[in-house]
C-alpha cells in the first residue's frame, strides 16, 4: 500500500512578533459548520458536550472545543484536539447538518497590545471590549476577505478564514503589524 | 459607510458586511408555472423605484449570512426600519 | 546673517540646533517646529509661487491650511515629489528640499506671467469664449498649450514608493479640532468615561491660542492651558488624541474621515511607518470645534508677496518668533486685526499705520492702538499698493474723499473678518442659516448628531466660547450613554475680541473699477470677475463659480467664498441667503490617492487564491493564468515548447494515455437535508429525487428569467445529501442565489447550504490510463466499470485520507475526479503524479482543458453563455425535467421571446481552410458580399487549434444554427473573410465511446 499523505499547511512557516502583536498559524483542527432548528440543540449540544450558544455573536466552550454562534441556526464548531466531529453529529437523530470544513477554514491567532488596532487596519466592526467581549465571535470582513473573529483574551484572537485568503489576510495583519506604534 | 441593524445579530453592522438584494416583499408566485405573460413581467421585471420611502431586501452576507428587508427613505438615505424575512411590511411614513 | 526677521526670545521654538533647508535651490535654515513658511518668512522671503492664470507673483496669504498661494513641490528623492504642498502646513525637517511652481525659467522671471499684461483677454469665462472653434484645435493645440500654461505643480511620475495605512476607529465623542473650544469639549466628554478622540490637524493643539499670545484660560496663559490640558487628555485611556489629522469628510450616520499625516515632517522616517493613515471613525456624537478663517480685504493690487491675513502675522510672531517685516501696515474693517499690529509693535516692528475702512471703529484695541503711538486712519480704504516681487507702498485714501497718502512698507496685514469653518457640517447634510446681524452663515439645522461649538458655531469670545465647549461636551457625552459631569464654569480671557467685518469689494472697488482686486487668489478671480459674470447672466452663486471658478482648486475658496458670494449679492440687489451658498463637499483639504488606497496595493490589493498545489506547478514551470481571483496552471510548458506546443501536446497526451489536472478552484456547496432533494429540483432544470445514491447528473441552473446561469456535475453522497459543483467564477453568487430562494421563497425546507470549495482539493485524472494511476492509492472503493461506471461518486480513501471519488468526465474521456481534504491535496497529487510518469501521463492546465471539452461540444458558462442563453439554446434542453410542475426559470423558459424562432443556437464551425483559428468573438455574416454594415447573425464563443482533430474548431452561437448543418458562412476579419462550415459541436468521438474504454 502507498504511503499516507502527509498534509501541508498553507501558513506553513509564517509568523510575525513585533512590538504589542503578534502572529502565528494556529495548529490544526477538526471544524464542521453545524446548522440546526432550536429543537435540536439540547440533543446536539449534549453530544458535542457544550451548550450551543442561541445568543448573537456568543460561543461555548469546553476543553478543546467550540462553538461560534455565526447564524441563528449555524455554528461554527471547531475542536483543536481533532475530535471527530462528523462521527459525533452522525449519532444525533435529531434534525441537522453537519459538513466537514476542517481544511476550508484554518485560524491565525493574533495577539498582544496592538491587537485591536491592527485588526481595526481591516475590520470595520468595533472591537473594543465593551462591545465585542472576551468570547465574543462574529463573522466579518478583514479588507477584501471573510474572516471568522473569535476573542479569545483580552490581547487575543483567534481569525478564521478560508484556506486560500489565508496569504491575504496574514498579509494583510502583517502590513497592519508592522507599521510603526501609534 | 452606512450602518445597518441586523435583526438576527440585533445590532448596527457596517454596511462593508451587507449586500443590497433589491426590492422586498415580491413573492414567487405559488404557480409560476402557469402565470400569463403580464403577471411574469409584473413579478420579475417591474419594480417600484420610488423616491423616499422604500422596503428592500438585504442580505448580512458576510454577517449571519440572513437576508431580511428594510425600510428605508432614498432622501435622507436612513433606515427607518429593519426586520426579518417572512416578517409583514411595516406601516411607516416617509420622511418627506 | 541667518533667519534676519527671527525675534530674539520671540514665540515658542526652540533656538537650538538649524534645521537646514532649501527653496529652488538656495539654502536656508530654520528651527525645529517651523512651517516652511515660517521658515522662509524668518529668511526675509515673501515670493513662493506664481498665480495660476496671470502668473503673478505671490506671498504667504496665511500661516494654515486655508493658504492659496504658497504652494510648492515637495522633493524628498526622485520618486517622492509631492506637488502642491502648502508652505503653511508643511513642517520643516532637516534637508527638506522645496521648489516653487507654476513658473518658467524662474520664480522671479517668469515668462508666464506675459498673461498678466494680458489679463483683459483673460477674463472670467475666457474658456468658454475663446476656444470654441474651430473644433479640431481643442484637442490639438488650445488643451494641450492651456494645460502647460496652467495648472499647479506636476505629478510624480514614478510609482509611490511610501506606503499607507488605514484604522477603523469607534467613539463615544469625536472632537474635531484642538483649539479652545475643541480642548474644552473634549475635557468635559472625557470626565464622564467616554471614549472620545481628538483630532486636530496641526501638530501642536491650540488653535487660535497659537497667534492670541493675550488669551487666559483658568489662570494661565492660554497656550500654557491648551498644552497641559492636552498632556491630560493624551495620559487617559479613554482619549485619543491624533495631531496632525484633518478631518476632511463627514459622512453618512456619523462616519468622519480623518487623514493623519505620519511621516511627512520626518527627516529620516522609520521605513515601517506609513506616510499617512486613513481614519475611518464612528462616533455616537461629533463635536465640530473647527474654528474660524479669517478673510482677506477685497481691495486693488491686493495680492503682492508681503500682503497677509492679519492673524497669520500674528501667529508667526507669536508662535513662530517671526516678524514678516519691518515696516508694516495694517488694512482692516475689523477689530481683532489691531492686535497684530499692537503685537509686532510691542515687539519692536515699525508699524506704518492702520487704515480702517469704518467710520468710527470702537474698541478697547483702537484706543490701545494708539495709545503705543500708531497711525490709525479710520474711514480710510487701501486704493492700490506698489511693488513687483514683494509690496512696497501703500496708497490709501479717505472713503468719503481727500488727499491720497502713501506708505513705504515692506508688508500689509488684512483683516475683514472671520468665516465660520462649516465645511464638516455643511458635509453632514446640516442646513446653514444666514445670520444677518452678523453677516455670517451659520449652523442651522442639524441632520446628524453632531454639535458645533467654538468660533465654527459663531461664537467668537473666548470665554463663551470654552464655556460653550465644556457644556457641549458634557452634553454629547450624556446623549452617548455616560453621567454628565459636574458642571463648570471655565475662566477665558482673550486681548482682542473679533469684530462682524464686512464682506465682499473694499471701498474704492466700486463697478466699472478696472483695479485688479482679488477675490480668490488661487484661481485668479477679481472682483471685477464676479461682477461681469453676473452681467453675463449667472443669477446662482452655482452659477457664478463655475463661470468665474472662484473657489474651486486646491483651497476650495476658504479665504474667498463669502467674498464671491457678497459682491454677486450685490451686484444682483439680492440677500445673500437668496443667492445660495456653493455646497461644501468632501475633501476638506486635498487628500493623497495613498491615503483613501491605504494597503490596498501590490500583493495586498486583492487576494490572490491559489490551489493547493500551486507551488508544485510553479516549480514545474506552469505558467499561470488569472481565472477571478484564483491563479491557476495554464499549461506546462517543456523545454523549448510555447504555449500552442504545449497544449497540442498536453491534449494528445490526455487522450492517447492521460493527464493529471488540478480542478480544485471549482465552486462545491454540500447540500444537507431531508428536503435536499426537493431543494435540488426547485434548483435546477433536472430531476433529482429519483437520482440515486452513489450516482452523479450534470445541472443546469437557470435565473428566472430561463437563462443560463451555472452549470456543474452534482453527486449524491446520501439521501439527504448531494455534493454540488459549480463553475469557478460563479461558487460565491450560486450560493448567494441557493440562499436567497430557500431563505425567502422556500424557507419550510428543511435543508441547509455550506461551501466546502475549499474543504476539497479535487485532482482529476483523465484518459484511457486513468484507472490505472489512481488504482494503487485507491482504498475500499470498487472503480472496476461494473462496479463504478461513468457518473457515479463514492466515498473511501486514497492516499490513506478520506476521499470522494468521483467518476466523471469533462474530456470525453475515462475520468475520475478526486476530491481529498485540501491540506492533503499537494501530497495526494504528487503520489498521483509519480504512478502517473510510469505511464507517461503528464500534466496538463486549463488551456488543454478548454480545448479538450471543446472537441467534446461541452459549454463553459461565461463563454458559450452571455446571460442571454437558454438552455435549448445552448443544445441542452434534454437537461430539462419536462415532467416538473416548477424549478427556478420554469416559466420564464416560456416567454414569448425565448420560444421564438429565430435564435441564436450553439453550433460547430469548421474552417475550410483548417489551418486557420477563428477569433473568439468574432461576428458571423452568411452573405460576404452584402453591403456594410452586414447583418451579423452569429459569433464565435470557442476556438481552438485542436490537435487531436488535426484541425482549427470552433464552437459558435448562430441564428438558426441547428437547422444550418453544412451551410457555409462567413467570419470577416480585418484582413480576409473566412469561410466555415456550420457542424455539430461534437468534433472528437461523436459517439462517446471513449469515455468508458
Amino acid at each position: 500500500m502507498a504511503e499516507t499523505a502527509r498534509r501541508t499547511f498553507a501558513l506553513e512557516g509564517r509568523s510575525y512578533d513585533g512590538d504589542g502583536i503578534s502572529l502565528a498559524p494556529a495548529g490544526p483542527a477538526s471544524r464542521i459548520s453545524l446548522r440546526a432548528p432550536a429543537e435540536s440543540l439540547a440533543a446536539l449540544s449534549e453530544a458535542l458536550g457544550l451548550d450551543l450558544p442561541v445568543r448573537p455573536k456568543a460561543s461555548a466552550r469546553k476543553n478543546a472545543r467550540a462553538a461560534l454562534w455565526l447564524g441563528p441556526d449555524e455554528w461554527l464548531v471547531i475542536d483543536e484536539g481533532g475530535a471527530d466531529l462528523m462521527a459525533i453529529c452522525a449519532r444525533v437523530a435529531a434534525l441537522h447538518s453537519a459538513v466537514d470544513i476542517s481544511h476550508r477554514n484554518l485560524a491565525i491567532l493574533v495577539s498582544g497590545r496592538r491587537v485591536e488596532d491592527v485588526l481595526n487596519a481591516a475590520c470595520p466592526q468595533d472591537l473594543s471590549v465593551a462591545r465585542f467581549p472576551v468570547g465574543a465571535a462574529s463573522r466579518t470582513v478583514f479588507g477584501k476577505a471573510e474572516i471568522v473573529l473569535w476573542r479569545i483574551g483580552e490581547d487575543a484572537f483567534h481569525v478564521e478564514c478560508w484556506r486560500s485568503f489565508a496569504d491575504y489576510v496574514f498579509g494583510l495583519l502583517d502590513a497592519a503589524g508592522r507599521e510603526a506604534v501609534r | 459607510m452606512l450602518l445597518i441593524h441586523c435583526p438576527y445579530c440585533e445590532e448596527e453592522r457596517p454596511e462593508a458586511e451587507f449586500r443590497h438584494a433589491g426590492e422586498a416583499h415580491i413573492a414567487r408566485p405559488q404557480n409560476i408555472a402557469e402565470i400569463s405573460d403580464e403577471e411574469f413581467e409584473r413579478y420579475f421585471f417591474i419594480r417600484s423605484n420610488p423616491k423616499g420611502l422604500v422596503f428592500e431586501r438585504w442580505r448580512h452576507i458576510h454577517g449571519c449570512a440572513r437576508f431580511f428587508n428594510a425600510a428605508r427613505d432614498t432622501v435622507s438615505d436612513r433606515f427607518l426600519k429593519t426586520y426579518k424575512a417572512g416578517e409583514p411590511k411595516p406601516a411607516l411614513d416617509g420622511e418627506g | 546673517m541667518t533667519q534676519p526677521f527671527r525675534l530674539p526670545g520671540v514665540g515658542r521654538l526652540d533656538a537650538g540646533k538649524p534645521l537646514a533647508f532649501t527653496f529652488d535651490g538656495k539654502s536656508y535654515t530654520g528651527r525645529e517646529g517651523d512651517t516652511l513658511a515660517s521658515a522662509l518668512l524668518a529668511n526675509g522671503v515673501h515670493l513662493v509661487g506664481r498665480s495660476f492664470k496671470y502668473h503673478r507673483p505671490r506671498g504667504f496669504l496665511s500661516a494654515g491650511p486655508e493658504e492659496p498661494n504658497a504652494l510648492v513641490g515637495i522633493h524628498r528623492d526622485a520618486a517622492r515629489k509631492t506637488p502642491n504642498v502648502r508652505a503653511t502646513v508643511q513642517e520643516l525637517y532637516d534637508g527638506l528640499a522645496a521648489v516653487s511652481q507654476n513658473r518658467w525659467p524662474s520664480l522671479a522671471f517668469d515668462i508666464g506671467a506675459i498673461s498678466d499684461l494680458n489679463a483683459p483677454l483673460f477674463s472670467a469665462g475666457f474658456y468658454y469664449k475663446t476656444f470654441k472653434w474651430p473644433r479640431a484645435a481643442w484637442d490639438r493645440l488650445y488643451e494641450p498649450a492651456i494645460r502647460r500654461a496652467a495648472g499647479l505643480g506636476n505629478a510624480p511620475d514614478k510609482p509611490d514608493p511610501d506606503h499607507y495605512a488605514n484604522r477603523f476607529a469607534h467613539c463615544d465623542v469625536l472632537v474635531i479640532g484642538a483649539g479652545p473650544a475643541g480642548l474644552a469639549a473634549a475635557l468635559a466628554a472625557c470626565e464622564t468615561g467616554a471614549r472620545v478622540i481628538l483630532a486636530d490637524e496641526q501638530p501642536v493643539p491650540g488653535g487660535r491660542l497659537r497667534f492670541e499670545a493675550d488669551a487666559r484660560i483658568e489662570g494661565k496663559s492660554g497656550w500654557d492651558w491648551a498644552e497641559e490640558t492636552v498632556a491630560r487628555l493624551a495620559a487617559r485611556d479613554n482619549v485619543r488624541v491624533l495631531t496632525r489629522t484633518t478631518g476632511f469628510g463627514y459622512y453618512a450616520q456619523n462616519m468622519i474621515g480623518l487623514v493623519e499625516r505620519v511621516t511627512d515632517h520626518l527627516a529620516n522616517p522609520d521605513p515601517n511607518a506609513p506616510r499617512e493613515r486613513l481614519w475611518q471613525v464612528r462616533a455616537k456624537r461629533v463635536v465640530l470645534a473647527t474654528g474660524a478663517i479669517e478673510r482677506h480685504m477685497v481691495f486693488p493690487d491686493n495680492d503682492r508677496p508681503g500682503i497677509m491675513l492679519a492673524s497669520s502675522a500674528r501667529t508667526y510672531l507669536n508662535h513662530f518668533g517671526v516678524a514678516v517685516g519691518n515696516r508694516i501696515a495694517v488694512y482692516a474693517a475689523e477689530d481683532s486685526a489691531y492686535a497684530a499690529a499692537i503685537d509686532l509693535k510691542k515687539h519692536g516692528v515699525g508699524i506704518a499705520a492702520i487704515i480702517d475702512s469704518r467710520a468710527a471703529p470702537e474698541s478697547p484695541a483702537v484706543e490701545e492702538a494708539r495709545a503705543l503711538g500708531i497711525d490709525v486712519l479710520a474711514g480710510h480704504a487701501v486704493i492700490g499698493t506698489d511693488g513687483r516681487l514683494r509690496v512696497r507702498r501703500v496708497h490709501v485714501a479717505p472713503i468719503s474723499g481727500g488727499p491720497h497718502r502713501e506708505f513705504q512698507v515692506d508688508a500689509l496685514l488684512t483683516s475683514s473678518g472671520w468665516t465660520p469653518a462649516v465645511h464638516l457640517f455643511s458635509q453632514s447634510r446640516g442646513k446653514l442659516a444666514f445670520d444677518e446681524a452678523t453677516q455670517r452663515f451659520l449652523p442651522g439645522l442639524y441632520v446628524q448628531d453632531a454639535v458645533s461649538v467654538g468660533s465654527c458655531n459663531g461664537t467668537f469670545d473666548l470665554a463663551s466660547s470654552v464655556n460653550e465647549a465644556f457644556d457641549a461636551g458634557a452634553k454629547v457625552a450624556k446623549e452617548a450613554g455616560f453621567r454628565k459631569p459636574r458642571a463648570r464654569q471655565m475662566e477665558a480671557s482673550s486681548g482682542t475680541p473679533w469684530s462682524i467685518g464686512m464682506a465682499g469689494a473694499s471701498p474704492g472697488v466700486e463697478p466699472g473699477t478696472s483695479k485688479m482686486a482679488f477675490v480668490d487668489f488661487q484661481n485668479d478671480v477679481t472682483a471685477k470677475d464676479i461682477r461681469q459674470a453676473v452681467r453675463e447672466g449667472m443669477r446662482s452663486i452655482e452659477h457664478v463659480k463655475r463661470f468665474t471658478t472662484t473657489g474651486m482648486a486646491t483651497d476650495q475658496g476658504k479665504t474667498s467664498n463669502l467674498h464671491g458670494l457678497a459682491i454677486a449679492s450685490q451686484m444682483l440687489g439680492k440677500p445673500i441667503p437668496e443667492v445660495g451658498l456653493t455646497t461644501f463637499r468632501p475633501p476638506y483639504t486635498p487628500v493623497t490617492f495613498g491615503a483613501l488606497v491605504g494597503h490596498s496595493r501590490g500583493r495586498l490589493f486583492e487576494p490572490t487564491r491559489r490551489t493547493p498545489t500551486h507551488d508544485w506547478a510553479k516549480a514545474q514551470g506552469a505558467v499561470f493564468e488569472d481565472v477571478g481571483q484564483w491563479k491557476r496552471a495554464r499549461y506546462f510548458p517543456q523545454v523549448g515548447e510555447d504555449m500552442h506546443a504545449a497544449v497540442a501536446r498536453e491534449s494528445r497526451t490526455v487522450r492517447e494515455t492521460a493527464g493529471i489536472f488540478d480542478a480544485s478552484t471549482l465552486g462545491k456547496i454540500e447540500v444537507v437535508g431531508p428536503d435536499a432533494a426537493r431543494f435540488m429540483e426547485l434548483m435546477y432544470t433536472n430531476p433529482w429525487a429519483k437520482l440515486g445514491v452513489g450516482r452523479c447528473r450534470y445541472g443546469i441552473m437557470l435565473r428566472e428569467d430561463g437563462f443560463i446561469y451555472d452549470d456543474g456535475v452534482v453527486g449524491r453522497i446520501a439521501e439527504d445529501r448531494f455534493h454540488v459543483t459549480t463553475t469557478t467564477g460563479g461558487a460565491p453568487r450560486v450560493l448567494h442565489h441557493m440562499e436567497d430562494y430557500l431563505q425567502t421563497e422556500f424557507p419550510d425546507l428543511k435543508v441547509w447550504l455550506t461551501s466546502t470549495s475549499e474543504q476539497w482539493a479535487v485532482i482529476a485524472v483523465q484518459g484511457p490510463r486513468s484507472r490505472e494511476i489512481i488504482a494503487p492509492f485507491v482504498e475500499g472503493i470498487d472503480i472496476s466499470d461494473e462496479a463504478m461506471p461513468h457518473m457515479s461518486v463514492r466515498e473511501g480513501r486514497v492516499c490513506g485520507v478520506p476521499a470522494r471519488l468521483f467518476r466523471i468526465s469533462f474530456t470525453g474521456e475515462r475520468g475520475f475526479e478526486i476530491n481529498v481534504p485540501a491540506d492533503y491535496g499537494l501530497s495526494v497529487w504528487k503520489s498521483i503524479w509519480a504512478e502517473g510518469q510510469k505511464h507517461g501521463a503528464c500534466a496538463y492546465g486549463t488551456e488543454t482543458m478548454h480545448v479538450l471539452r471543446a472537441e467534446k461540444g461541452f459549454i463553459i458558462v461565461g463563454q458559450e453563455t452571455d446571460g442571454t442563453v437558454t438552455p435549448d439554446d445552448a443544445g441542452l434542453s434534454w437537461a430539462i425535467g419536462r415532467k416538473k410542475a416548477d424549478f427556478v426559470g420554469i416559466r420564464g423558459l416560456r416567454r414569448p421571446d425565448l420560444v421564438a424562432e429565430g435564435r441564436k443556437q450553439l453550433v460547430g464551425l469548421k474552417t475550410v481552410d483548417p489551418q486557420i483559428v477563428l477569433d473568439e468573438g468574432a461576428q458571423i455574416v452568411a452573405d460576404p458580399d452584402q453591403p456594410v454594415p452586414m447583418k451579423m447573425i452569429g459569433h464565435v464563443t470557442s476556438s481552438y487549434w485542436s490537435s487531436n482533430c488535426g484541425r482549427s474548431i470552433a464552437l459558435a452561437l448562430i441564428e438558426n444554427g441547428r437547422a444550418r448543418m453544412g451551410e457555409r458562412l462567413y467570419v470577416p476579419m480585418p484582413d480576409e473573410m473566412v469561410e466555415a462550415e456550420v457542424t455539430s459541436t461534437i468534433f472528437f468521438d461523436e459517439k462517446g465511446e471513449r469515455l468508458h474504454g
